[in-house]
């Protein structure tokens, strides 16, 4: 017996099957390469490459931080990323940092003259503008997610600049996620929650955390200039944690912790000096018996 | 002057009958509509990166137009033979290279204002702003510069025998003025004699086309640079374009077709 099935009939049948399988092999197919690598498209293009461009996107915010004011090999070079150094609080004072003149005066007239259509004046993004360096922090953390910094000074402008300290959370989570026990995320983390969300205990107990892994760290590692004074700003907000909640004897141990480590020893030794005032004028605990 | 622009007009016709144009526009449309649709952080307002991206090619794309165009508009002639009727007619060398070079830099100018009419369009529905003036003298100084670049690839394409190499050979030698040409003087300053003089005369001898590049102005959002810093720039590039042409028609003069 001849069965003639039209072309429509076939076709028909062919995008059944077609949509059968797609639902069926849909969840399956995801598993079959690690999701994190497919999500990535710089990681499927370039692979481990990336990571040299990591640092030239990383730099890039600090140009549009500067708006386009920016030196070139040619000129005088920044010693610190502008973008990081707000981060740090080493450039309160706005004057300071853009004082800086990279370029020199004009050599001759046709550098002079060149002026004239060259950005000329050292600015810094400020009123929510900053949110245009955020592009190329994303794509830097992209390139390399071992770039640590990427993610604290995008979280340090996501929640200071921008007041969304939701999108810096998530942001910091993902770069806790790539960077496990990296204290430095950990440390911003706790300023988020303190700063931002206003709760202590969570970000006591983050900070907590990061000086547990700042002190895992290897001996070498704990001398370096940079970690020192990282050490320092997680002891000195602890203390100050502490001094809010009234915990003055903890609050001295922080004081006393982080003076070996600051820049400034006498400021810490006058705090801790302020902090056994306060502890002395405290009254003494009645022991109430139980009813 | 009508031969001149006779001359110019078959040039433009070329821009729209080959494929060079519409590529570009497609490809520099496709990457500035794809980079638009990303959204960091969630946060529609960030715009600066987007204008970059597509002012950026823009300039390439530009860039490209002019000296393919330029470098193949007196071999073609050579290959084709047409160019012996167009010199047996009452049209002089001058008038060839002159007919080329503005048919060439309106070609190029058209080009570059659908481009920028692309960028207003893209910037203005993302930033809801409208800043018609600095499109204006950003469009102006480049297409100023795309005229020493067009007079430039002309002299190459007299000098050059193949338009491969001209354009190879004038493509990388733009860039690098674009790139290099504003800090040669201080590269100068870091060597000692005879190479500092040479390099010091090679800085005084190129024109600086990176002044034309004011690209940051726009992604930046900074002001107007002053009109008459732009007027002057503008004769600078018109003295450039006019010595260049010179040049190639002296060399075109002598050139035995």
């Amino acid at each position: 017996m001849r069965l003639k099935a039209s072309p429509y009939w076939i076709l028909a049948l062919l995008l059944a099957v077609c949509f059968t399988l797609a639902t069926a092999l849909q969840l399956r197919a995801a598993k079959w390469n690690n999701p994190s690598q497919s999500n990535n498209v710089f990681k499927l293009l370039l692979g481990e490459g990336r990571r040299l461009f990591a640092h030239e996107f990383y730099v890039m915010a600090d140009v549009y931080f500067h708006s386009g004011y920016y030196p070139s090999i040619f000129d005088k070079q920044e010693s610190q990323s502008d973008v990081l150094g707000a981060v740090r609080g080493e450039s309160d004072d706005d004057e300071d940092t853009t004082n800086v003149d990279f370029f020199g005066a004009p050599k001759d007239w046709i550098d002079a003259f060149g002026w004239k259509f060259r950005l000329d004046r050292h600015t810094h993004l400020s009123n929510g503008k900053e949110r245009e360096i955020l592009p190329w922090l994303q794509l830097a953390a992209d390139m390399d997610s071992q770039m640590v910094q990427t993610y604290t000074v995008a979280a340090y402008w996501l929640r200071t600049g921008l007041h969304n300290p939701k999108e810096a959370e998530a942001f910091l989570q993902e770069g806790l996620r790539n960077n496990p026990d990296n204290y430095e995320i950990l440390f911003e983390l706790g300023r988020l929650y303190n700063e931002d969300y206003h709760d202590a205990n969570r970000a006591r107990n983050v900070w907590l955390a990061a000086l547990r892994y700042w002190r895992a760290q290897g001996d070498d590692a704990k001398k370096s200039v940079e970690n020192k004074r990282l050490c320092d700003a997680i002891l000195v907000d602890l203390a100050y944690l502490e001094e809010n909640a009234g915990n003055w004897p903890q609050a001295i141990e922080y004081f006393k912790m982080a003076k070996p480590m600051s820049p400034d020893p006498d400021a810490i030794q006058k705090r801790i000096d302020e902090a056994r005032q306060k502890l002395a004028e405290q009254p003494p605990a009645i022991n109430t018996p139980p009813h | 002057m009508n031969t001149i622009w006779a001359l110019a007009g078959v040039v433009i016709k070329e821009l729209y009958r080959r494929k060079d144009f519409y590529v570009l526009f497609v490809l520099t449309a496709v990457i500035t509509i794809a980079a638009g649709m990303v959204h960091f952080f969630n946060d529609p307002q960030i715009v600066n990166y987007l204008k970059a991206i597509c002012v950026l090619l823009i300039s390439i794309s530009a860039l490209i137009i002019a000296i393919v165009m330029a470098a193949r508009q007196l071999p073609a002639e050579r290959e084709s033979r047409t160019i012996f009727p167009l010199l047996a007619k009452p049209v002089t060398r001058a008038q060839v290279i002159l007919g080329k070079f503005f048919g060439c830099w309106l070609a190029s100018g058209i080009a570059l204002l659908f481009f920028y009419f692309f960028f207003a369009v893209v910037i203005g529905t993302h930033e809801q702003s409208w800043p018609m003036l600095n499109y204006l003298q950003s469009f102006w100084l480049q297409w100023a510069m795309l005229g020493v670049v067009t007079a430039i690839v002309l002299l190459g394409s007299v000098i050059f025998t193949a338009p491969s190499s001209n354009v190879t050979i004038c493509f990388i030698a733009i860039v690098g003025i674009l790139l290099l040409g504003q800090h040669l003087n201080a590269v100068a300053l870091h060597h000692s004699e005879p190479l500092r003089s040479i390099i010091y005369t090679i800085y005084f001898l190129i024109p600086h086309l990176e002044w034309f590049d004011v690209r940051d102005r726009l992604t930046y959002n900074w002001p107007l640079a002053h009109w008459m810093d732009c007027m002057l720039a503008t004769l600078y590039a018109a003295a450039y374009a006019g010595l260049f042409l010179l040049l190639a028609w002296l060399g075109f003069r002598r050139k035995s077709l």
